[in-house]
This record gives C-alpha cells, sequence and structure tokens, in this order.
C-alpha cells in the first residue's frame, strides 16, 4: 500500500520529561491506524507535531514523500493533512454549511481571495453539503454550529476534515466527550469514512479502536512499545503492563 | 433586506440633513454633521479589524494623522489636488500598516493593543518634530483640496456630500470585503485561529491584509479631516483619538460595521452637547460610556437588532 504519512524518529522534551521519544510510524492510504496508550502517554502532543501546533526536537515528518517537519499548520492542512481536536473545535457563529464550505475554500487555497462573495461558491457549497450528508447532518446545514449539541460538532468537525478531501487524517479522540447514546453513531459514521483518507485515531473508546483499527501503535511514556495487528497488540505483554491489567 | 434596514436609515438621515430648513444653523449642523460622517469612516474601518478580526488596535489614529499630513506635505510643496493628495496619503498608510502589522500580529492580547499604540506614539512624535510642517503647534493649510479643480472640500455642503460619499464607499469596501472568503476567514480567526489555522487559513497574511485596508480607509478620513479644519497638528493622532475610535467601535457595536457609524454619531454629538454645559464633559461622558458598555448587548447596533 502507498504510504501517505510518514514519521521517522520523532522527539520531544518539555523540560526533563520526555514527550516523545523516537516515534516512528507510518500510515498507508485508506488505512485506519489507530495509537493508543495510557493518559499522558504522550499521543495528543504527537498528533500537535504532525499538524504543526507543537515542533519536534528531532526528527521528520513528511506527507507524500514531501517534507512538512517545520512547516506550519495551514500550510500541511493546504498540503492535505487535516484533523480534529480533543476539545470540539468549530467556528461557532458560523452556521454548520460555512463551517464546512470554508474547509474546502481554505483546502482549495481560496481562503485569501478578496473578491466574489463566499456564500455564492457553489463548489465549496457542494462539497460541503456532501460532507454534511455523508455525517448525517444535512438537517443541520442552517444551524449556528455554537448551537449544536456536543456529538454534533462532533460529527461537525469529521465532516469539515472529509469536505477538504484530505490526503491524511488526524483524528484526536473523536469520541472524548460523547454520551453513551451518541458514541455507536460515531463509530459508524467513523466506519463510513473508513477507505478514504487514511485516518491516524487517537482514540480511549478501545470498543471504537477495535473496530476501526486496521493497525495499532501503542505509545506509553513517549515511545513505541507496540505495533502491528490488532489481535496481535491485543495479546502483547508488554501492553498489558502498561494498562496495568487494565481490561481493554 | 436583512442587514441594510440600519445602514440605509442612517443614510437617509444624513442625506436629509442638508435639506433640512434650518436657518441660521444650518452651517453649524453641516458642520457637525460631516465631522459626524468623518470620524464615522475612521471608525468603521477600525471595526473591520476590531469587530470582525478581533485585532485590538489601540493606534488607529495614526493612519489618519498620516493623511491629513499628506495633506500638509503637498499642501507645503503648493499641490492641491486630490489625486497627488490621495496617493500620499494611501501610500504612507499602506505602508504603515504593512510594517507595523507584521510586527504586531506576531503579538496577542495585550501585547498586541500596546505595540499597535507604541507605533502611534511614534507617528505621533515623528510628526510633531518636522519643523517645516509647524512642529508641535501643527500647520495651518493654505489651500484645501481640490478634485481636478473643483472645490468638493471647500466649505458646507460640498464637504459635506464629499464626506458623505467617502463614508458609504468605505462602508460599502468593508461590507463587500466581509463578505468575500477573505473575509469569511477573517472572522473565522477571530472565532477560533487553531481551528482556522488547522483548516489552512494563514493568520498572518489575512490580518495584514485586513490592517491595510482600514489603514487605507482611515487614511481618507485624516486627509477630510485636514480640510475640515484648514489645520494639521500631530493631536489628530494622539491615542486619546484611537482610544475615542475602539469608544465609538464599541459602543455602536463592534463587527456591525454600521454600529460604528452609530457610535461615530453619538460619540460627536455627546461631547458637542456636553460640552456647550460644562468644560468637565468626560466626567459625564465617562460614566454614560461604562453604563453602555454593561448594559448595551452588541451595543447600539445589537439594540437596533433586538428591537421591537
Amino acid at each position: 500500500m502507498a504510504e501517505v504519512l510518514h514519521v521517522e524518529g520523532l522527539s520531544k522534551t518539555f523540560g526533563a520529561l520526555w514527550v516523545t521519544r523516537e516515534v516512528s510510524l507510518t500510515l498507508a492510504a485508506g488505512e485506519v491506524h489507530a495509537v493508543i496508550g495510557p493518559n499522558g502517554a504522550g499521543k495528543t502532543t504527537l498528533i500537535h507535531q504532525i499538524s504543526g501546533v507543537v515542533l519536534p526536537d528531532r526528527g521528520r515528518i513528511s506527507l507524500r514523500g514531501r517534507d512538512i517537519t517545520r512547516a506550519r499548520p495551514e500550510a500541511r492542512a493546504r498540503a492535505g493533512l487535516a484533523r480534529s481536536f480533543q476539545i470540539t473545535s468549530v467556528l461557532p457563529e458560523f452556521s454548520v454549511l460555512e463551517n464546512v464550505a470554508l474547509s474546502v475554500q481554505a483546502r482549495e487555497g481560496r481562503a485569501m481571495r478578496p473578491w466574489g462573495r463566499a456564500a455564492a461558491d457553489r463548489e465549496a457549497n457542494a462539497r460541503g453539503m456532501a460532507a454534511l450528508e455523508r455525517m448525517a447532518m444535512a438537517d443541520r446545514a442552517r444551524r449556528l454550529a455554537g448551537t449544536l449539541s456536543h456529538g454534533e460538532k462532533r460529527q461537525l468537525e469529521l465532516a469539515m476534515a472529509i469536505a477538504a478531501d484530505p490526503v491524511a487524517l488526524l483524528l484526536d479522540e473523536p469520541l472524548a466527550g460523547a454520551g453513551p447514546e451518541e458514541v455507536p453513531r460515531l463509530i459508524e459514521l467513523l466506519r463510513g469514512m473508513k477507505g478514504g483518507a487514511a485516518i491516524l485515531l487517537v482514540e480511549h473508546d478501545m470498543e471504537a479502536v477495535f473496530a476501526l483499527a486496521d493497525r495499532i501503535t501503542v505509545l506509553a511514556e513517549g515511545r513505541v512499545i507496540a505495533s502491528g495487528q490488532p489481535d496481535a497488540v491485543r495479546a502483547d505483554e508488554a501492553v498489558r503492563a502498561a494498562y496495568l491489567g487494565e481490561d481493554f | 433586506m436583512k442587514g441594510w434596514r440600519l445602514p440605509l436609515a442612517m443614510l437617509l438621515v444624513f442625506a436629509a440633513v442638508p435639506l433640512l430648513p434650518l436657518g441660521r444653523d444650518s452651517g453649524y449642523v453641516m458642520l457637525l454633521g460631516a465631522r459626524i460622517m468623518v470620524f464615522a469612516t475612521a471608525a468603521v474601518s477600525l471595526d473591520l479589524i476590531l469587530g470582525a478580526g478581533g485585532l485590538v488596535s489601540f493606534g488607529h489614529a495614526a493612519p489618519l494623522l498620516l493623511g491629513a499630513y499628506a495633506v500638509a506635505a503637498l499642501d507645503k510643496a503648493g499641490v492641491d489636488g486630490a489625486l497627488p493628495v490621495l496617493a500620499l496619503a494611501l501610500a504612507l498608510a499602506g505602508i504603515y500598516a504593512l510594517l507595523t502589522g507584521a510586527v504586531a500580529l506576531r503579538t496577542r492580547g495585550v501585547n498586541f493593543i500596546m505595540i499597535t499604540l507604541a507605533f502611534a506614539q511614534m507617528v505621533y512624535f515623528a510628526t510633531g518634530s518636522i519643523p517645516d510642517y509647524g512642529g508641535t503647534d501643527g500647520y495651518p493649510l493654505g489651500e484645501r483640496t481640490r478634485l481636478f479643480g473643483l472645490k468638493v472640500l471647500h466649505d458646507g455642503l460640498p464637504f459635506y456630500l464629499s464626506a458623505l460619499v467617502v463614508l458609504v464607499a468605505s462602508y460599502l469596501v468593508c461590507r463587500a470585503l466581509l463578505a468575500t472568503p477573505f473575509g469569511r476567514s477573517l472572522v473565522a480567526l477571530r472565532q477560533n485561529e487553531q481551528r482556522a489555522r488547522a483548516m489552512g487559513i494563514d493568520p498572518l497574511r489575512v490580518r495584514l491584509g485586513a490592517m491595510v485596508v482600514a489603514s487605507l480607509i482611515a487614511s481618507l478620513a485624516g486627509v477630510l479631516l485636514a480640510n475640515e479644519s484648514d489645520f494639521i497638528s500631530p493631536a489628530y493622532g494622539a491615542w486619546q483619538r484611537s482610544a475615542e475610535l475602539m469608544v465609538m467601535v464599541l459602543l455602536g457595536g463592534a463587527g456591525s460595521l454600521s454600529g460604528a457609524v452609530l457610535g461615530a454619531g453619538v460619540v460627536v454629538l455627546l461631547e458637542e452637547g456636553l460640552g456647550r454645559f460644562t468644560q468637565h464633559w468626560p466626567l459625564i461622558f465617562g460614566p454614560v460610556l461604562v453604563l453602555a458598555a454593561l448594559g448595551l448587548r452588541g451595543g447600539l447596533a445589537g439594540m437596533w437588532a433586538r428591537r421591537g
């Protein structure tokens, strides 16, 4: 399978703390690669480094063969790297459709255009609506994003990500904060995204991870302690030790 | 029609003022109206960056001052044509915004406020240190600016109408700009910068672009102000002026553009009206502002939107 994202020897320290230690991983086209690990394992910091919010001390990140290690977040996004945030992050004063349409416009490099009405951008609106339909929220298109329920904001974030038609998608705990009745629904939507953009999934919900992941990498104290097929990882002794016997 | 009622209502009011049968007071009322429109132009441009963009600039009087000194500089050189005056004013204001914005936008929050203030103070002291233009005493304007030889900025009605045209044009430019993808990106960055960047929106380029546009428009207000007073002085760019523009925007309702015009009207009229009773008018004006800030969600424009 073609490799779309390549992370090699990534390291990052905050003071004396190694939050990321020689982490290498790859993301192949169309796959869902889950990154799991106990709290404080450095999962979110890893996503932040890949998306450019935090710069690594050492190591190399490339997207489709292009080095993006030091590129700014917006440049990575335009190159096809989309992400969601652990704490829901939408544009609350914009309508749902405006949120997804702007995502398209930014990805296509049209977000700087000082002419033409943004709301009349047919292609952006159409692609945005298509993404909303895939995320089962087309009926919410006119609502203000700030008035959505938490689960709906989660769906909107996913819609914004797929509307951009990314090469790779980083999902930082897409189920975090969702109520028990919303979780199965979100897992279904995530399953529907499989086979599109390659997905790097950080998630605590093990049910979701094993339902979605083609491959799993386990982080503990900033370093990779196991990586491979879900079944192999589930049986791994080091992983069991890291989770201190937690059932997973 | 949504969103057009308030600006159209205000346009009607401004257009009606010259027609009012005020007799001897007519000249005074028109002067006051023109003054409101000049400050409204500057306030609308500040609202573009402050209200829509969330960039709290405490130095918006600087481009106004640069516009005024463009008039002074060319007057000194014996030039009173509107085209060279506007070209110089826009060039100065544009370069100023590019240079200071590129630095200021690397900071956030209070630092941004302080650095924009610092740059404006530099312009203030710089203009006051040019002996050719009267230093801190200011420069009496020899000839008002003319457009193709026409006295468009001379007394009474011509100046009033010119100020109205500049205000309407500035409002429409800002409003149209906010509706473009660029404007959408500017507002998105205010709402959630991290999200906007993760979408691929470049914060520096978008915000710098908005600062340049705002600065260009403010310089037009400076050109008008210099002509209205027949006098150019560094005081136009004092920090109090920057604060006053912020008050207009916030009182009117940040982000609505038309609110900035309302705010300018209320501030100029309050200053004028209270100033007649007492020279200590800021003592009354201050508490009025505090009450407005506490009681008016979305400013005057927000009150209009919630009417009925």
